[in-house]
């Protein structure tokens, strides 16, 4: 293999890698927060992609207006589910909610059949992110160079909320003890809702960069991305920001170049999480970052 | 003056408080003591509305609390450090303290009042910047203590303050107690200790099995036989 193309590859790994992280943060909050893993958020991670579709189809909006009010919208989406799917189970067994997303996650795949008809869509894509461009003899494209970039600050944002805010010190607290933190006068119900806002956002963003990538969107397009997220978390250690965005790296990375180095393995493409998750817990039960925590009374 | 009355609180159909009546008057120290399982937390959880009340009211001022969520309890100036601490182990200690007064937009007033708590408690300054749950035992109850104090409360309530500390940190926080008492704060005490609680306290309830069998002045309940036999381990 050429330098050229293993940059390439690098480069391609490196923004599938991002989109992985995007969404794995998702999982990761509101596992650290309820103790939930959210089914359906590969779903919301869909929508995100068909919401900014129809933004860009139906209204003479400029792109990046339609980006972020899509992104915005599929957040309060996210709020709702959790208002409507969850917050009634709050006090029931861990089982019941984990039905209920499971229920969400079929219910959303479903009604996007209904009202996007299942037949595959071409993402619109605005021209400007579309190009190609060439540094040194090794041509990439725009997209793979901006999911990078866009997701690095939202990292460096979500960073600044969660150590520096009131309301992520309220989140990280929340992780720890609802009735302490509702002594301290906390608004838990606003703190989850929020949590459920930016994962949501997130995975929305994530979701359209992935249209502009690979620009086709099918209502099941949230499946397997959402799948290989929550496991991203999980290899990083569920509940851990830092290892969520670890996990989705050394997934997006590694599926890449197992296919680069390895094209005989093309086919196992999809497989790849399953077994470096299988591996990871044999070694460390708690992920990379993961610490072991009590359960929660 | 804070009141419940007739207060009946059920775990499961298991009855933990039958009915009680209590009276804090403002800038009283109060306590309440009981053996294990009395009833002591609920009543004070119950305060706060963290448990679910059967029967029975609770006033702050003339307000009903009765169904108010918690965090507008906080806000109308009700702190409790609960028992077992409850400090949130995975922030530092300067941050637990910002989260107590998280209901304080004034970020002078919670700088203030964080200097307050510093000197107060000067081992927490030393280790503002340390995660909570690396605090020693007695240093994570100071904590748990400070943090309530952040909205400086009109009304603070400590359950089991000097559970697990050393006997002169026990009386560190007794004189801390009296301190903000004399700072004019009202203070609702539950104790293991019955002895301290008493001298300190103007008025004291005995708690046995969620009903009030015994009340009055903390003085008068310390010559008290059956305080004496029961709580304070005088063998006739
Ligand atoms: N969450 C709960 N679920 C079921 N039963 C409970 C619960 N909390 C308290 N109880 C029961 O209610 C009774 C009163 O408990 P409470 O915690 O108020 O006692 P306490 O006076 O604070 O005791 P201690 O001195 O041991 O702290 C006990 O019998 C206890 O077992
Ligand atoms: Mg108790």
């Amino acid at each position: 293999m050429s330098i050229q193309e293993f940059l390439q590859h690098l480069a391609n790994g490196t923004s599938l890698g991002s989109l992985y992280a995007l969404l794995a943060i998702g999982y990761t909050l509101v596992y650290g927060i309820l103790r939930l893993i959210n089914f359906a958020h590969g779903e919301i991670f869909m929508l995100g992609a068909y919401i900014a579709y129809y933004g860009l189809t139906l209204t003479s909006l400029p792109w990046f207006v339609v980006f972020v009010l899509a992104s915005v919208f599929t957040g309060i989406i996210g709020v709702t589910l959790e208002r409507l799917a969850y917050k009634p189970l709050r006090n029931s067994p861990k089982i019941t909610n984990l039905i209920s997303a499971i229920g969400a996650s079929f219910l959303f795949q479903n009604l996007a059949i209904m009202l996007f008809s299942g037949r595959p869509k071409a993402f619109p894509s605005p021209d400007v992110l579309t190009g190609v461009i060439y540094i040194g003899g090794v041509s990439v494209n725009i997209i793979s160079l901006i999911i990078p970039v866009v997701t690095v600050v939202l990292l460096i944002i979500l960073n600044t909320v969660i150590k520096k805010t009131k309301t992520g010190m309220a989140m990280r607290a929340l992780s720890k003890d609802y009735e302490a933190a509702s002594l301290m006068g906390i608004d838990i119900n606003l703190v989850i809702s929020f949590t459920f806002f930016i994962g949501s956002f997130l995975a929305a963003v994530g979701g359209i960069m992935w249209g502009i990538k690979y620009p086709q969107l099918i209502p099941i397009m949230g499946v397997m991305p959402g799948l290989k997220c929550f496991i991203a978390a999980v290899i990083g250690g569920i509940g851990n920001i830092t290892g969520a965005v670890l996990g989705g790296f050394i997934l997006g990375l590694g599926e890449i170049m197992l296919i680069a180095f390895l094209p005989t393995l093309t086919g196992y493409r999809d497989a790849f999480a399953f077994v470096l998750l299988i591996i990871i817990l044999l070694i460390k039960p708690t992920g990379l970052l993961g610490e072991k925590t009590a359960e929660k009374v | 003056m804070l009141t419940i009355d007739n207060l009946h609180v059920s775990y499961g159909g298991i009855k933990a408080l039958r009915g009680i009546n209590l009276k804090i008057d403002d800038g009283k120290i109060v306590t309440l003591i009981g053996s294990n399982g009395a009833g002591k937390s609920s009543t004070l959880r119950s305060i706060m509305n963290l448990v679910k009340k059967e029967e029975g009211s609770i006033k702050y001022d003339g307000e009903d609390l009765t169904n108010l969520p918690t965090k507008d309890i906080v806000k109308k100036g009700i702190a409790l450090s609960p028992e077992g601490r409850r400090i949130f182990s995975n922030l530092s200690v300067e941050e637990n303290l910002i989260l107590g007064a998280y209901t304080i937009n004034n970020k002078q007033k919670i700088t203030e009042q964080m200097n307050k708590m510093y000197d107060l408690f000067p081992r927490l300054k030393e280790r503002h910047w340390q995660k909570a749950g690396t605090l020693s035992g007695g240093e994570q109850q100071m904590l748990a203590v400070a943090r309530a104090l952040m909205i400086r409360p009109k009304v603070l309530m400590l359950d089991e303050p000097s559970l697990g500390l050393a006997p002169l940190l026990v009386k560190d926080i007794f004189d801390i107690i009296k301190e903000i008492n004399r700072q004019g704060n009202t203070i609702l005490l539950v104790e293991q200790n019955a002895k301290k609680a008493l001298e300190i306290a103007d008025y004291g309830y005995v708690l046995e099995t969620g009903s009030i069998v015994l009340e009055g002045e903390g003085q008068i309940l310390l010559e008290d036989d059956r305080v004496k036999e029961a709580y304070l381990g005088d063998a006739k």
